[in-house]
């Protein structure tokens, strides 16, 4: 087999980060150039200082890119880039690059969506076997998503209301946590004990979905109530108890869908499943079943261009390919995009 | 010398290529729809027409704002990666300079605009000196365009108003400038990418890593960010 070089470009949202990897599965060079410092002096991402960064980084982390690959543009195959979802002006300014960089050197440009991108990080280090269960945690998704083959996606369950990385966002602001606040929580919960016993949305008998709202109300409830009763509840505890009730929804639906499934791998996927009590919990509900877990390193569940490489080297092989046309979606539908005919 | 010409700043979308000082091919459109999309498909087609492959490019110039946020990091993108990938040097030209470029005029003054909303325009004050080049006479800035014209209006020159926005601020400029005020036909209001092309032809080039678009804005939370700073040192 020839060998099969891609380069991934992300700017979805506040990481501007180029990669190139070799074989659909191999990490040649992976760059990211995080803007975190500069956000939290707003509490968040703000995301017209996240477009302006990106313009000032792109061609850097470009070039340090090549630079620790020790290749140039010419070994490489085909170009591939998140088209969305994100935010649409960080998105842009990753499209536009990878449009100029593909343009100029005559190479084929791949549109790749985000999350197709966070479940292929996990190629990096196990090939895949089907059928497989990704449950996506991030700041912006909770989905629980069938593959049976190569770049399909089945979306079999999702949240309907808050994102459980959103919910960690609002309760660590209500604690006073500094940002960002998801492993800000991780960290309290370890130390604390789940003392109350908070909501979990199961929603109708045999689904997927998930609610995070009611949760994070109750949440703020308690600290209210608790604050006019003069009460003092450990945050530690306030902690552990909400992150209890986030982590026993997820791996109780995800272990449910593996059995009416009968998935191969369970793959787990986006920023929240850096959280080490999620971690845990998956572990310790998988060790006696028939069924592989996968958890990528930290680095690799941040955003990161490796993984937009990576699904973007499948869709090489399937033959997809954008034209100069390629806009960024910043709503782009995973479903859509899996059944997407060029 | 072949000379890539790239504005997304604004409203009108162009990209023109010019070959040893010509003009060979240009391509312009005034209608608000996505430059991102149309970008890229006008490049490629401007070099197909003139038979120019990207290799054969030794310069990019850029319009680098003030305009649309959006619009001007499309053009900054495209056009730095491009210099970047290509080893080539990258120009960037204000876009309210290459609209001055549209009226060679010695005897009046130039103010091109752009509306910003709230009252607000993005504009400076351009001449055409007696070697027929165009001098900055008062800086660029985001400014009411009321406070801008009464101060214009004591120069008691004539002065050519130039921006696609005008129809907005027509009768704003009448009650300040009267007769001093100078309209000319809607073909000299848009920044013509060829123009973008000449004015960057010999200037020294950017910084292709440095180059940041021409906002004259700060972002809100950025701007409120800073003046707390400064309440909390004088407190
Ligand atoms: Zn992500």
């Amino acid at each position: 087999m020839n060998e099969q070089y891609i380069l991934g470009i992300e700017t979805s949202c506040d990481e501007t980060a180029a990669a190139i990897i070799k074989n659909g599965n191999q990490i040649v060079a992976n760059v990211v150039a995080s803007q975190i410092e500069s956000h939290k002096r707003f509490g968040g991402v703000v995301p017209e200082i996240a477009s302006r960064h990106h313009v000032e980084q792109m061609t850097l982390v470009l070039e340090e890119t090549f630079k620790k690959a020790n290749m140039s543009i010419d070994d490489i195959d085909a170009i591939a880039v998140t088209e969305g979802p994100g935010l649409v002006g960080a998105l842009l300014v990753g499209v536009n690059a990878a449009k100029a960089l593909a343009f100029a050197n005559d190479k084929p440009l791949i549109g790749v969506h985000h999350i197709a991108g966070h479940i292929y990080a996990n190629r990096l280090l196990k090939e895949f076997r089907f059928p497989l269960l990704a449950l996506v945690v991030s700041g912006g998704h909770t989905e629980l998503i069938l593959m049976r083959e190569h770049g399909s996606f089945e979306i079999i369950g999702e949240t309907r209301d808050d994102a459980a990385g959103e919910a960690y966002d609002k309760v660590a602001r209500t604690l006073d946590l500094p940002y960002p606040g998801g492993p800000q929580i991780d960290k309290l919960a370890s130390e604390g004990k789940p003392t109350i016993d908070f909501p979990r949305a199961w929603l109708e008998d045999g689904s997927y979905d998930f609610s995070f709202s009611g949760l994070k109300s109750a949440v703020i409830n308690k600290l209210h109530n608790a604050e006019q009763r003069s009460q003092v509840i450990p945050k530690e505890d306030v902690a552990a108890s909400f992150q209890a009730s986030v982590v026993e929804v997820l791996t109780t639906k995800t272990y449910q869908a593996a059995k009416e499934y009968n998935v191969e791998q369970i793959i787990v996927a986006g920023g929240v499943a850096a959280n080490q009590g999620l971690r845990s919990a998956l572990e310790e509900k998988f060790k006696d079943e028939n069924v592989e877990l996968i958890v990528p390193p930290l680095s690799l569940c941040t955003d990161n261009a490796a993984m937009i490489a990576a699904a973007g080297s499948i869709a090489y092989e399937q033959g997809h390919r954008a034209g100069w046309d390629l806009n960024a979606n910043p709503s782009l539908s995973l479903e859509r995009y899996s059944l997407r005919k060029e | 010398m072949n000379i890539l010409a790239l504005d997304t700043s604004n409203q009108t979308m162009g990209v023109a290529v010019i070959s040893n000082g010509k003009v060979i091919g240009e391509y312009m459109t005034t209608v608000k729809n996505n430059h991102s999309v149309r970008l890229m498909p006008a490049i490629d087609q401007v070099m197909k027409d003139t038979q120019l492959k990207p290799n054969d490019l030794d310069r990019i110039v850029v319009a680098k704002g003030p305009g649309s946020y959006t619009g001007v990091r499309i053009g900054l993108s495209t056009a730095k990666t491009m210099a970047w990938t290509l080893n080539i040097p990258i120009v960037a030209v204000s876009s309210l300079e290459v609209v001055a470029y549209q009226w060679p005029s010695f005897n009046q003054l130039i103010c091109p605009f752009f509306d910003a909303r709230r009252g607000l325009v993005y504009t400076g004050l351009y001449q055409t000196d007696e070697h027929g080049r165009l001098q900055l006479l008062k800086p660029e800035t985001n400014t009411l365009f009321e406070d801008w014209l009464m101060d214009l209006a004591k120069e008691k020159k004539a002065t050519v108003f130039l921006s696609q926005d005008l129809e907005v601020h027509r009768s704003l400029i009448e009650q300040h400038m009267g007769d001093l005020a100078i309209f000319p036909d809607s073909p000299y209001h848009l920044p013509r990418p060829a123009l973008l092309g000449l004015a960057g032809a010999t200037r020294e080039p950017d910084n292709v890593h440095t180059l940041t678009p021409n906002y004259l804005r700060l972002v809100e939370a950025e701007a409120k960010w800073l003046e707390e700073q400064e309440k909390r040192k004088n407190a």
